[in-house]
């Protein structure tokens, strides 16, 4: 169990900017998100993409603003929980107990939610009984990889993902390679190489097919794909794997509540607290009256909410207001003080 | 302003004016037409926008721009006709321009 004042519900912008926040007031925190790293759309969507509206930045892209907010709340050694989402939310007396989709376990006295557009999460196939094989012969990621060897593999896709396991699986495997267009988006490199695969019969590259149904008893046996022009062809294969990105979804926080409307939780502008006690939300996923989907806005709203949690985790003092510039107190915990 | 009508999977019918120069995902959040989420707000990073243009019109559209067949590939069953809806400006060309919103976007 992992208690702590605050828990941060996704780590892009806004969550990083809230930590810090917290860290100023003297609250603890730990951040939990559904990527393998903090940056949230910054990193994941557009880390490369220039930004041009962080104030006083004239100019930076999503990754060096990722950066720039770890170094920022480096003093308070913030905890992180990635590849965790949070599953369960449980009020116990006056704090919450949370539990991730790892089993990771917290007891805290607020919670601010900075969950963007909602957690990124895989994108699957659109063909229903697919759900029936997921985890068990159909995945959408790899974990074990020496449970494809001598099988056949069918992998739907034509980003780096979708060509790196191909080309890697063709080793030990017999790989069905089937992407919806002649072109894709991968490397040219590993395009190359999946052409010169499929040349030499060590790979089948179908292309202009998509996924029309799948069958099997507990097992996927076969797959039937269509091509744009109508041919079905049938194939055999052990597994079948989808790379189609991430798309992002609100997920469990859906049910925890919240006065939700058009995927955004509404919020007081006060302390962007939620109908719930004790619940903030803060940045993309957050709505009022005037919400501009701005990273700047996202950084005032966290800065609201982490003193707004000042009087669930500190319900016996006050929140003094000092200034970064000459807070004794403030200085002591960046690590500054002369 | 150009007419643009938007067919939701509810066989529901939307036709709405949308300025010029606004796209045609904006014409659809602005007219709270459901089906489009638009999650990434048009940075051409999501593939939540996506519609299915009325095959006449498809040679009408500006060209695909790079980058938006690869989110395509991510994109709810795509088809032919599929395209980014952030990425289709309105003008006076596309006035009456038809899109079908797919069931889902992802």
């Amino acid at each position: 169990m992992n208690k702590t004042d605050v828990l941060i519900i996704g780590a892009g912008p806004t969550g990083l900017f809230c930590a810090h926040q917290l860290g100023i007031i003297g609250l603890s925190c730990e951040i939990v998100d559904n990527l393998d790293k903090a940056g949230g759309q910054c990193i994941e969507l557009y880390p490369d993409k220039p930004i041009y509206d962080i104030p006083a930045v004239p100019e930076c892209t999503g990754e060096e603003l990722t950066n720039n907010l770890l170094k920022q709340i480096k003093p308070f050694n913030v905890k992180f929980h990635l590849n965790e989402r949070v599953e369960e939310l449980k009020k116990n007396q006056n704090r919450w107990h949370v539990k991730t989709s790892g089993g990771v376990e917290f007891d805290v006295a607020a919670i601010v939610i900075a969950g963007g557009v909602g957690s990124f999460e895989p994108r699957k196939f659109s063909v229903k009984e697919c759900e029936k094989f997921e985890g068990k012969s159909l995945f959408y990621s790899i974990k074990d990889k020496s449970i494809f060897k001598d099988k056949t593999i069918s992998i739907f896709g034509g980003g780096d993902s979708a060509l790196d396991w191909a080309i890697e699986l063709s080793n030990n495997s017999k790989v069905n390679l089937i992407h919806r267009r002649d072109g894709f988006s991968g490397a040219e490199a590993s395009v190359q190489k999946v052409k010169e695969l499929n040349d030499q019969g060590k790979l089948n590259l179908y292309t202009k097919y998509q996924m029309d149904s799948v069958s099997g008893e507990q097992q996927i046996e076969t797959l039937k794909i269509k091509h744009d022009e109508g041919e079905i062809k049938e194939i055999k294969s052990d597994y079948v794997l989808g790379f189609f990105g991430l798309i992002m979804q609100l997920g469990p926080i859906l049910d925890w509540g919240l006065n939700i409307d058009k995927k955004t939780v509404q919020v007081n502008t006060e302390n962007f607290e939620t109908n719930v006690n004790g619940i903030f939300a803060i940045g993309d996923i957050c709505s009022y009256p005037g919400k501009l989907k701005l990273i700047l806005s996202g950084f005032h709203e966290g800065a609201l909410a982490a003193r707004g949690c000042f009087k669930y985790a500190k319900p016996d003092e006050r929140l003094r207001f000092e200034f970064t510039t000459t807070s004794k107190a403030a200085q002591e915990r960046l690590g500054v003080k002369k | 302003m150009a007419k643009i009508t938007y067919h939701t999977h509810d066989n529901k019918t939307h036709t709405v004016d949308v300025q010029k120069g606004l796209t045609v995902m904006e014409g659809a959040i602005q007219n709270d037409i459901p089906g489009i989420d638009a999650d990434c707000g048009g940075g051409m990073a999501c593939a939540t926008c996506h519609v299915y243009v009325k095959q006449e019109w498809l040679d009408k559209l500006p060209a695909k721009e790079d980058g938006e067949e690869d989110m395509l590939d991510m994109a709810f069953e795509p088809k032919n006709n599929s395209r980014l809806s952030c990425q289709i400006t309105v003008s006076d060309d596309l006035d009456g321009l038809e899109v079908n919103i797919p069931s889902k976007q992802g």
